[in-house]
C-alpha cells in the first residue's frame, strides 16, 4: 500500500467524521468535528507539497534535492490560527451555554431546559 | 524608494500601532485611549485619501515586504480598486467611530477600540495584498476581531447568534485553506500576478482540479460575503449585534465581493482555459436568489435592525447581478453600486441605531409608538437612507441601479437581470414604506410621548454624514462613474497587474 494512499484516505477519515460531527447539534460535538476537520485540512496542505521521504527541509550540505518548505511554513500558520479559532469556540459555546442553558447551536433547547441542566 | 513609496503600507501599520496603544492607554484614561483611537482613524483616512490621490497617475505598485521580489516575497499591491476600497473603509470607520463614542457604546466593554483597529487591519490587509495566503490571514484577522466585535456588550441573543457565526466561519476558513491548497498543488505559487500566468500554462490533464479550486474559492468568498444559499448566517448575527458594529460590518460582507472582482479576472480570466470564467454560470441565479430572499426579508422583518441586515443582503445580491456578467461594464457599474451599498447599509443600522435609543420599551419594533423626541430628525434620516437603499431618485442607489441597468442590458441574460432589479426595488419600497410608517407616522392612540431623557443631539450626526456622503455620490455620479470605470479598466487588465508585481522578479 503506498504512502499517497495511506494519507489520502487518513484525511479522507478525519473529513467524512469532522463533517459528521460539525453538524451535529450540540456544541460539544460540533466543536470536535471542527478540530478534526482542521486536522484534515492541515493534513492535506502538508501533502500539497509532494509526499518525499529522506530529502532535508532547507539545506544540506552535497543534497541538490529538497523537500518543499513553503507547505510546512502554511501549515504552521494555520495550525496556530485554528488553534486560536478552537479555543475561541469552546469559550464562546461554555458561556452560551452558561447564559442560554442550552447546549445547542442554535441556542434553542429542543427540551425544556431545567431537565437539560444536572 | 523614498518615503511616499512606503505609504502603501501605512493603512495596514497605522491600525497595528494604534489598536496596542489604545490598549495601554485605555489602563489609565480612558479619555486617551479614546482620543488615540479616532485620532488613528483621521490618520488612516488621510493616508487612504493620499494612495487614492498617487493611483490616480493609473500605474499599479508592488511594495515588496522586506525587498523580497515578487514569487519568493510577499507583496502589497496598490491599483485603484485598492485605494478606493481603503477609502471606503477609512470614511466608514471615522463615521462609525463618531458614533460610537457619541452614543458610549464603547463603553459597555472593555476593548472595543483595540478590536475596532484590528478590524481595520485586517480589512486595510486584505484590501492591499497580492498573495492568496496572505488574503486568508487578513481574512482571519478581520474575523477574529469581528468575533469580539460581535460579542461586543454580551446578552444571551449575541452569544447564540456568535456560536453560529464562530462555526460558519470557521469551516469557511477551512474550506479556503483546502482551495489555497489545491491552487499550491498545481502552480506551485500562491502569489496572485504568479498564478495568473501558471493557471494560463497548466497542461489539460490539470483543469479539473483547478475547475474545482477555483469553484471552491469563489464559494468561500460566497460565504463571506453572505450570497445566498450560504447567507443564513447573516441576518441573524448582523440583527444581533450592537448596530454600530453591525454598521462597520457592511463593508465586512462586501470584502468577499472585492476579493472575487480581484480574483476571478485574474486568476480565472481569459487566459485559464477551460477554467476561464468558471463561477460566472453559478453566480447568476446566486444572485437573483439573493436579492430576492434579501428584500423579501425586508418587506417581513419586525424590526428595524433585521431589516437593515435584510437590506444589506439584498443589495449583495443587485451587486451580483451586474457582477456576475463579467464585461468590464458591468465591473465598473458594480464597483459604483458596491460603494454605495455600503454607505447605505451602514446608514440605515445608524438610524435603526438612533430610533432604538429614543423609544425606549418599543425600541425598533416596527409597531405604532407614543411619540418620541427626535422622532421628525430621526424620520427624515431613515427616509434618506431608505430612498438611497432601495434605489429610488435623488439618491445614488438611483444612480447606481440605472449604471447597472444600463450596462447589463448588452449581455444575454438582461430579461432577468432588469426583472430582478426592478421587482425587488419594488418590493424594498413596499417593506420601508410599512415599517417607516408604522414607527415614525403613526401613533398609539393612547399614551404620552416616551419621556427621553436630554441627550446630545450629537447622535444625529454619524447618520447624518452617512446620508451627506450619499448624496455627494449622487451629485459627483459623473466624477464617480468616470472612476469605476477606470477602476474596471484595470481589473480588465491583468497583464499590467502581473507586469507591476514581477517586475523585479528574477524569472
Amino acid at each position: 500500500m503506498s504512502l499517497e494512499f495511506l494519507v489520502a484516505s487518513a484525511i479522507a477519515v478525519l473529513v467524512a467524521g469532522g463533517i459528521y460531527l460539525a453538524l451535529r447539534g450540540r456544541t460539544f460535538q460540533v466543536v470536535l468535528g471542527l478540530t478534526l476537520l482542521s486536522y484534515a485540512v492541515n493534513l492535506f496542505l502538508f501533502a500539497v507539497g509532494r509526499l518525499v521521504v529522506d530529502r532535508p527541509p532547507l539545506y544540506a550540505k552535497g543534497v541538490t534535492e529538497h523537500a518543499d518548505s513553503l507547505p510546512q511554513a502554511l501549515v504552521l500558520t494555520a495550525i496556530v490560527i485554528t488553534f486560536g479559532m478552537t479555543a475561541l469556540v469552546v469559550i464562546l459555546s461554555l458561556r452560551s451555554f452558561l447564559e442560554s442553558g442550552s447546549d445547542q447551536v442554535d441556542g434553542v433547547a429542543d427540551r425544556p431546559a431545567d431537565e437539560m441542566r444536572p | 524608494m523614498n518615503l511616499l513609496d512606503h505609504l502603501v503600507i501605512a493603512p495596514v501599520v497605522i491600525p497595528a500601532i494604534v489598536a496596542p496603544l489604545t490598549l495601554l492607554a485605555m489602563r489609565r484614561r480612558r479619555r486617551i485611549g479614546v482620543a488615540l483611537s479616532l485620532a488613528g482613524c483621521i490618520a488612516m483616512l488621510v493616508a487612504a485619501l493620499a494612495l487614492f490621490g498617487i493611483v490616480q497617475d493609473d500605474a499599479i505598485r508592488a511594495y515588496p515586504l522586506g525587498d523580497w521580489p515578487a514569487p519568493f516575497g510577499i507583496v502589497l499591491v496598490l491599483d485603484r480598486l485598492a485605494a478606493t476600497m481603503l477609502v471606503l473603509a477609512a470614511a466608514l470607520a471615522l463615521i462609525v467611530m463618531i458614533h460610537a463614542i457619541v452614543t458610549a457604546v464603547d463603553r459597555k466593554g472593555w476593548h472595543f477600540h483595540p478590536m475596532f483597529h484590528f478590524q481595520l487591519l485586517g480589512l486595510n490587509g486584505a484590501f492591499l495584498t497580492g498573495d492568496l495566503f496572505n488574503l486568508f490571514v487578513f481574512f482571519e484577522v478581520l474575523l477574529i476581531a469581528s468575533y469580539g466585535l460581535m460579542l461586543h456588550g454580551m446578552g444571551a441573543a449575541r452569544l447564540k447568534a456568535g456560536v453560529a457565526y464562530v462555526v460558519v466561519n470557521i469551516v469557511g476558513s477551512a474550506l479556503f485553506l483546502i482551495a489555497l491548497g489545491l491552487l499550491y498543488g498545481l502552480t506551485g505559487t500562491l502569489n496572485m500576478a504568479d498564478l495568473a500566468r501558471s493557471v494560463a500554462a497548466l497542461g489539460p490533464e490539470d483543469q479539473g482540479l483547478l475547475r474545482m479550486a477555483g469553484l471552491l474559492l469563489v464559494a468561500v468568498f460566497a460565504l463571506k460575503a453572505a450570497i445566498a444559499p450560504l447567507h443564513l448566517w447573516l441576518p441573524r448575527t448582523y440583527a444581533a449585534t450592537t448596530p454600530v458594529v453591525a454598521a462597520l460590518f457592511a463593508i465586512m460582507t462586501k470584502v468577499g465581493v472585492y476579493a472575487m472582482i480581484r480574483v476571478v479576472p485574474l486568476i480565472f480570466g481569459d487566459d485559464a482555459g477551460a477554467a476561464a470564467w468558471v463561477p460566472a454560470p453559478w453566480l447568476l441565479p446566486a444572485a437573483v436568489l439573493t436579492a430576492i430572499v434579501g428584500f423579501a426579508g425586508v418587506l417581513a422583518a419586525r424590526a428595524m435592525r433585521e431589516q437593515a441586515a435584510f437590506a444589506i443582503l439584498g443589495s449583495t445580491g443587485t451587486l451580483l447581478l451586474a457582477l456576475s456578467c463579467w464585461t468590464q461594464a458591468t465591473t465598473a457599474a458594480a464597483v459604483y453600486y458596491l460603494v454605495h451599498a455600503v454607505l447605505a447599509g451602514a446608514a440605515l443600522f445608524l438610524v435603526a441605531d438612533v430610533t432604538l435609543r429614543r423609544r425606549g420599551q418599543y425600541g425598533d419594533a416596527t409597531v405604532a409608538s407614543p411619540r418620541f423626541a427626535g422622532q421628525q430628525a430621526a424620520g427624515l434620516l431613515f427616509l434618506a437612507a431608505t430612498i438611497a437603499a432601495v434605489g429610488l431618485p435623488p439618491l445614488s442607489g438611483f444612480v447606481a441601479k440605472l449604471f447597472i441597468l444600463q450596462t447589463t442590458f448588452d449581455t444575454a441574460p438582461w430579461q432577468l437581470i432588469w426583472a430582478t432589479v426592478l421587482g425587488t426595488t419594488l418590493i424594498g419600497v413596499i417593506g420601508f414604506a410599512r415599517s417607516g410608517s408604522a414607527i415614525f407616522w403613526k401613533a398609539a392612540p393612547d399614551g404620552d410621548p416616551i419621556a427621553c431623557p436630554p441627550r446630545a443631539r450629537a447622535e444625529f450626526v454619524a447618520p447624518a454624514m452617512l446620508v451627506a456622503l450619499l448624496a455627494l455620490l449622487t451629485i459627483g455620479a459623473g466624477w464617480a462613474t468616470a472612476q469605476s470605470q477606470a477602476i474596471a479598466a484595470q481589473v480588465f487588465a491583468p497583464d499590467r497587474y502581473i507586469a507591476a508585481v514581477l517586475a523585479g522578479g528574477p524569472r
